[in-house]
């Protein structure tokens, strides 16, 4: 047996990083803090491989079944007797896959963004905060307990908040980075309540009581209902809101394309590789309960996913934002990701669905951030976002592009790339499960195709455009990140997944269905076809097209209207009518009453304080007056 | 000589200390020294309090100390502590200590200032330790009524106007606090005979229902008016608004909290039966404070009715977690109040120090000071994560002990009014982070912002001070609980005797 | 000398002397009138003293007495206040009396 604690210290380097990066940074060069950084992140991913290399193959699975290890163990909080919080690290297949995934990324960010960092005023600020985003993404992770991951779920949503402000004197980057972190509260107050409901009726934040695959503790939820619905099935919908948010699922999407605003390599290590897929982390972490206890549930979990990655391919077609298309391109990405969780089975080869999740996710962790830095590389050379402003750049950048290449080749599905492998497998499992899911994802995968094609073409070949000043290959510290990251996404591919993450920790036989496989290369090849025909050569037929669609090609663009939705509930409902009445009910009913209850206390004495005038005369007619009258009365009484 | 006289010698010594101090710098460093003092004071008795119980002690209140003081009355000082008292005197010396320095550089009238400020600390801090209602009463008011001279004249805006609203109110609440008090007292005859103020012994006699029902909402209303109970909370505001700095810190960080300690020590424990009885009234009013304040916060302006209103909803969120009445929500109640004093004193600090800069509180006056002064910038991030409930801030323990122990009751009511609750802290993300988005970053608004310098020494100490407290009860939330948990079985006992509501706890 | 005249009469003019004198105190702005009606008032109260003292107890001389020292009060009193009354001139200029409110309230 391999004692693992020192796992602990894959989350607290970079913690030790952000707190010293945060406080003596300022007073260290930028090299310093940079190397600085990734020295310890550096530290981080040597000590996970090394605990994958131990949890995957030096102890392997016992029985065929990979355990599920309490490596590290304190108590937090204890609220009652059995309701205690407790946070430590928990190994299993997919917390070590996810430390692998998580910490490669980071490395290959941190490195990248000494380079792309350079020279800006922030630049200690910016690593203290990648370091910090590293140690809550991991500790999320790997959470023992329900509570510790929401914590990290709040820490990511903060470092993400951060990162995305991290040009705070840009106006755009402010709001950008509200509107992340306040949708993803919201989703976290969803996934609060979730949590309070699970942990009254099992009495337990444990992971390793709650996924034991033992479901007598949620007798008493699927008892209870609350309209209609059993609890269970209320409690994981709202945890799966929580998730949702994080992943910006629809109709939760709205912040990450704004996210982009961030740094290129923020955008790719947060909002593409890792921090996005922490909701569907959560949901495989409870996919157990998911399953058995609450299929409802996971049905619903399915169509948002199926839902979100054909609504997000769409909008992806539209877009001029070279980081924009990245981002729409990684909801509909992670919407795959979801759906494949939702039409899993458990167990064996039913579990397919859960294998694939989680083999999409690493290899979308790979090839996505590639894109990203590569997009970031080129953001770098000519200094701007739009697609309309570049061209022909195959020339300047040659080891951008052949990354790029292979980057778009994975998303895009084509084999032997890694993408390939685990869309085939999310599209078997939908296919077993719910042939509408299954017609969508294949929908989706032809258009991912087209988009990425379209963003290719139109970047490296197409127009010479005349730039300010030319292009020039980013520095070595940029493109070995790239050149890793390609290695990452051309053969991710291989990993036997099926012997290492599923749903049951049990290695089962996956072999490749071609019925599958070819009609989803066959609509790849023909979405990147119909994008070299439209964008190789520069033509006006993409204009043509978008002015015979008219209105359905404006709703698109504008990302069919959802941030004018919710400009409008935030803005007009919550601030103007919510908001501004509370505020005026305050100051004039609540408030008034009081000023009301003085006023008339004020005016009552200045009344009875006419009395006393000081007038000697006064007081003597009304001293006589009364005198008279008591005597009338007296005479009158006693007459 | 008892280590909790020492907590009222030590403020006294000190304004003889300040009174006869002759130069200004000598005025500051003496309540500087006295200040310091009494921290350390309120640190060491907290280890010694551990020790003590280590030692096995188990009676209630420790460094318990009686003196009779008027016969006739039978009214004594009487004083000790329990886990519950000696959190709450840490919070009040490290809110006072960081109020002293944030203060440091009153000009106008700076030894009466330094006096009034100290008096009022020590009305605080002898309410905390006093058991005998009529010493708890004479502190309240010791407490009280400095605060009308140091809004009235040190104040900004409209001080009179704001000094007598906040003193008028809160004497309308000791008002009814003293029909409660005395109704008590009238009620108390025990076993042998004689009427008594001192709480541990009404806490052995049982009231009639009837004269609980009668009293406990004089009593409860009388303390929550000083808790900022809806509606009686609209003090809170302007009072806020107009206070110097440090009076703002002391008054949300630590007075506020009279109200509910008042309201848990003397209403609930006191009168347990009518607390259960009449627990859904008072609900429902600390669950609009929540919200209703949240929501209020959203369109405030100046930086302090924005700070004001939060504190509505927060301190609300102590009245619903202490009428929730179970163990979890007691236990979240007090961290509350700790965590809510903490981070209402540093917000009110770091505003003090951006107005002394600034000379505007306006919102859409300010724009992009991280740039000019980032160590204050950080603090007030600090301070809004804290009250948004962020985790390894004081406001995430505290936050999630509240709803997790208010989730604990069964039924449909304490239900929603708990999720309710658990709305607000969205609506603390939305106006927290509007706040800090136009505040501190952005372009500057206003050219001499840009020149303008970051925090001084003192300032630093005093935003320190109180990030460390933050952060420290955040990360590691055991110490506090160990240091109250004992301390609540007897209360919780005497509550659940009563139960009329089906509490579920596992 | 008075025998035959009926103490009625004697408490006529005496009351409506008390009368005459409150109803100047009241309506009469002007303090040396008002000075003037409060004696008249007592020396109402005088003739009271006296007439009662002789009709009822012709033997004693307790009326006769409290007359005298009521007259001697009131002589005194005059005298303070037309003192006071001189001052007040020099410092107002009149003696109205509804004028004279500084220490009002």
């Amino acid at each position: 047996m391999i004692n693992y604690t020192y796992t602990v210290w894959i989350v607290l380097i970079p913690l030790f990083m952000f707190v010293i990066l945060g406080l003596f940074g300022m007073k260290m060069r930028n090299s310093l803090a940079g190397i600085l950084g990734s020295l310890g992140l550096f530290t981080s991913t040597v000590l996970s491989y090394i605990t994958a290399y131990f949890y995957f193959f030096k102890v392997g699975p016992v029985d065929g079944v990979f355990q599920s290890v309490s490596a590290y163990n304190i108590e937090w909080l204890a609220f009652t007797d059995t309701l205690k919080v407790h946070l430590g690290v928990f190994l299993d297949p997919i917390s070590v896959m996810m430390l692998v995934v998580i910490t490669t990324v980071s490395l290959m960010c941190h490195i990248y963004s000494i380079g792309y960092m350079k020279g800006d005023t922030g630049f200690q600020r910016f690593f203290s905060f990648l370091s910090l985003f590293t140690f809550s993404m991991l500790f999320l992770v790997i959470a023992t307990d329900i509570i510790q991951m929401y914590i990290g779920f709040e820490l990511v949503g903060l470092s993400s908040y951060l990162l995305i402000g991290h040009y705070y004197e840009k106006p755009a980057a402010v709001a950008a980075a509200n509107k992340a972190f306040i949708v993803t509260r919201f989703a976290d107050f969803g996934f609060f309540v979730g949590i309070l409901l699970v942990s009254f009726y099992t009495g337990t934040f444990d992971f390793t009581v709650l996924i034991n695959g033992d479901g007598s503790i949620f007798a008493g939820m699927a008892a209870a209902s609350f309209m209609g619905m059993n609890i269970i099935t209320w409690a994981m919908l709202l945890i799966f809101i929580g998730g949702a948010g994080k992943s910006a699922l629809f109709p939760l999407h709205i912040w990450l394309p704004d996210a982009m605003e961030g740094p290129t390599p923020v955008s790719a290590l947060i909002h593409a590789a890792t921090m996005v897929v922490a909701g569907v982390y959560l949901v495989a972490r409870m996919f157990i309960v998911f399953h058995f206890q609450a299929p409802d549930a996971l049905e619903v979990v399915a169509y948002v996913g199926a839902f979100t990655s054909l609504f997000a391919a769409i909008i992806a077609i539209t877009q001029y934002d070279i980081k924009r298309i990245l981002a729409f391109s990684t909801l509909s990405q992670i919407g795959y990701m979801i759906l494949a969780l939702g039409v899993s089975g458990y167990g064996g080869e039913e579990g397919v669905g859960y294998m694939a999740s989680m083999f999409h996710l690493t290899t979308h962790a790979m090839f996505k951030a590639l894109l990203f830095l590569g997009a970031g590389s080129i953001i770098h050379a000519i200094h701007s976002n739009d697609l309309r402003d570049m061209g022909g750049l195959r020339k300047y950048m040659p080891i951008t592009f052949i990354t790029f290449a292979i980057a778009v080749l994975s998303i895009s599905g084509i084999p032997p790339f890694s993408g390939f492998w685990s869309k085939d497998e999310i599209l078997a499992a939908a296919f077993e499960h719910n042939k509408i899911i299954y017609f969508s994802s294949v929908l989706v995968a032809g258009l991912t195709a087209f988009y990425m094609s379209r963003l290719f073409f139109t970047v490296f070949f197409g127009k010479k455009t005349e730039y300010h000043h030319t292009p020039h290959e980013s520095p070595w510290v940029m493109t070995i990140p790239l050149i890793i990251l390609s290695i990452g996404a051309a053969f991710a591919g291989f990993i036997p997944f099926n012997e290492l993450v599923t749903s049951d920790g049990a290695v089962f036989e996956s072999h490749l269905s071609m019925s599958i496989a070819l009609p989803s290369i066959g609509i790849a090849l023909l979405g990147i076809f119909f994008a070299f025909l439209l964008y190789y050569k520069k033509s006006n037929t993409p204009d043509k097209i978008t002015t015979s669609l008219g209105f359905l090609y404006k709703t698109t663009l504008n990302k069919f209207y959802f941030d004018e939705l919710y400009l409008f509930v935030t803005k007009k409902i919550i601030f103007n009518i919510i908001s501004q009445s509370i505020a005026w009910f305050d100051r004039h009913v609540v408030d008034g009453s009081m000023n009301g209850i003085a006023w008339v206390i004020e005016k009552t004495s200045v009344k009875s304080k006419e009395l006393q005038s000081g007038q000697l005369q006064q007081y003597a007619f009304i001293f006589v007056a009364g005198t008279i009258i008591l005597v009338l009365c007296f005479a009158y009484l006693f007459n | 000589m008892n280590i909790l006289s020492l907590l009222i010698l030590i403020p006294i010594i000190t304004v003889f200390g300040i009174a006869f101090s002759r130069s200004k710098n000598m005025v500051r460093i003496v309540a500087l020294v006295g200040m310091s003092a009494q921290l350390l004071t309120a640190i060491v008795l907290m280890f010694s309090y551990y020790a003590t119980r280590d030692a096995g002690v188990t009676a209630q209140m420790i460094f318990y100390q009686d003196i009779e003081w008027f016969k006739f009355l039978n009214i004594h000082y009487t004083v000790g502590v329990d886990g519950i008292s000696v959190a709450m005197i840490l919070l009040t010396g490290v809110v006072t200590f960081a109020g002293i320095l944030a203060s440091w550089e009153v000009e106008y009238l700076q030894k009466e200032f330094f006096i009034s400020l100290i008096l009022l600390a020590t009305g605080v801090f002898g309410f905390f330790i006093s058991l005998d209602l009529f010493l708890m009463f004479l502190f309240y008011e010791i407490a009280v009524i400095p605060m009308y001279f140091l809004i009235g004249i040190w104040g900004t805006g409209p001080k009179e106007y704001s000094a007598m609203k906040l003193t008028l109110m809160l004497m309308g609440g000791s008002a009814l606090m003293t029909v409660g008090l005395l109704g008590l007292y009238f009620n108390s005859k025990g076993a042998d005979g004689q009427l008594t103020f001192n709480i541990l012994e009404i806490a052995k006699v049982n009231i009639p229902k009837s004269t609980q029902m009668f009293f406990f909402p004089f009593i409860f209303v009388g303390f929550g008016v000083l808790g900022a109970l809806y509606p009686f909370h609209t003090w809170s505001p302007d009072g806020h608004a107009s206070a110097p700095t440090a009076v703002s810190m002391l008054h949300a960080g630590v007075l506020m909290k009279l109200g509910g300690y008042g309201c848990f020590r003397v209403a609930m424990y006191l009168l347990p039966e009518a607390a259960n009885a009449l627990s859904w009234i008072f609900i429902i009013l600390a669950t609009i404070s929540v919200v209703y304040g949240a929501f209020g916060v959203i369109w405030q302006k100046d930086l302090k009715y924005i700070n004001a209103y939060a504190s509505v909803s927060h301190v609300g969120l102590i009245t619903f977690a202490l009428m929730m009445m179970n163990k979890v929500t007691l236990d979240g109640a007090i961290i509350q109040m700790i965590s809510h004093g903490l981070t209402t004193a540093l917000f009110f600090a770091l505003i003090g120090m951006i107005y002394g800069r600034t000379h505007t509180r306006m919102l859409d006056k300010m724009g992009g000071l991280m740039k000019v002064m980032p160590f204050l910038a950080v603090g007030f991030m600090i301070a809004g994560f804290s009250t948004l409930g962020l985790p390894g801030l004081s406001g995430f323990v505290a936050e999630t002990t509240v709803f997790i122990g208010a989730f604990q009751h069964f039924d449909i009511f304490h239900r929603i009014a708990t999720i309710l609750v658990v709305s607000s802290i969205v609506i603390a993300a939305v106006y927290v982070l509007r706040m800090v988005g136009k505040l501190l970053f952005g372009p500057i608004v206003d050219e001499h912002h840009s020149k303008l310098k970051d925090a001084k020494w003192f300032e630093k100490i005093s935003v320190g001070t109180l990030v460390i407290a933050i952060a420290g009860i955040g990360i590691a939330p055991f110490w506090l609980y160990n240091l109250i948990s004992y301390s609540l079985t007897p209360i919780m006992s005497r509550l659940n005797e009563f139960s009329n509501l089906y509490t579920h706890i596992f | 000398m008075i025998h035959g005249i009926p103490i009625q009469y004697f408490l006529i003019v005496s009351t409506i002397m008390f009368f005459v004198g409150v109803c100047g105190f009241i309506i009469r702005r002007n303090l040396i009138t008002i000075l003037m009606s409060v004696e008249l008032i007592l020396n109402a109260i005088n003739i009271n003293f006296l007439v009662f003292n002789r009709y009822l107890f012709p033997h004693q001389l307790q009326g006769n007495f409290f007359a005298l020292i009521v007259v001697a009060v009131a002589a005194a009193e005059a005298s303070v206040a037309i003192a006071l009354f001189i001052n007040m001139y020099r410092r107002f200029n009149n003696i109205d009396v509804e004028n004279i409110s500084e220490m009002k309230y």
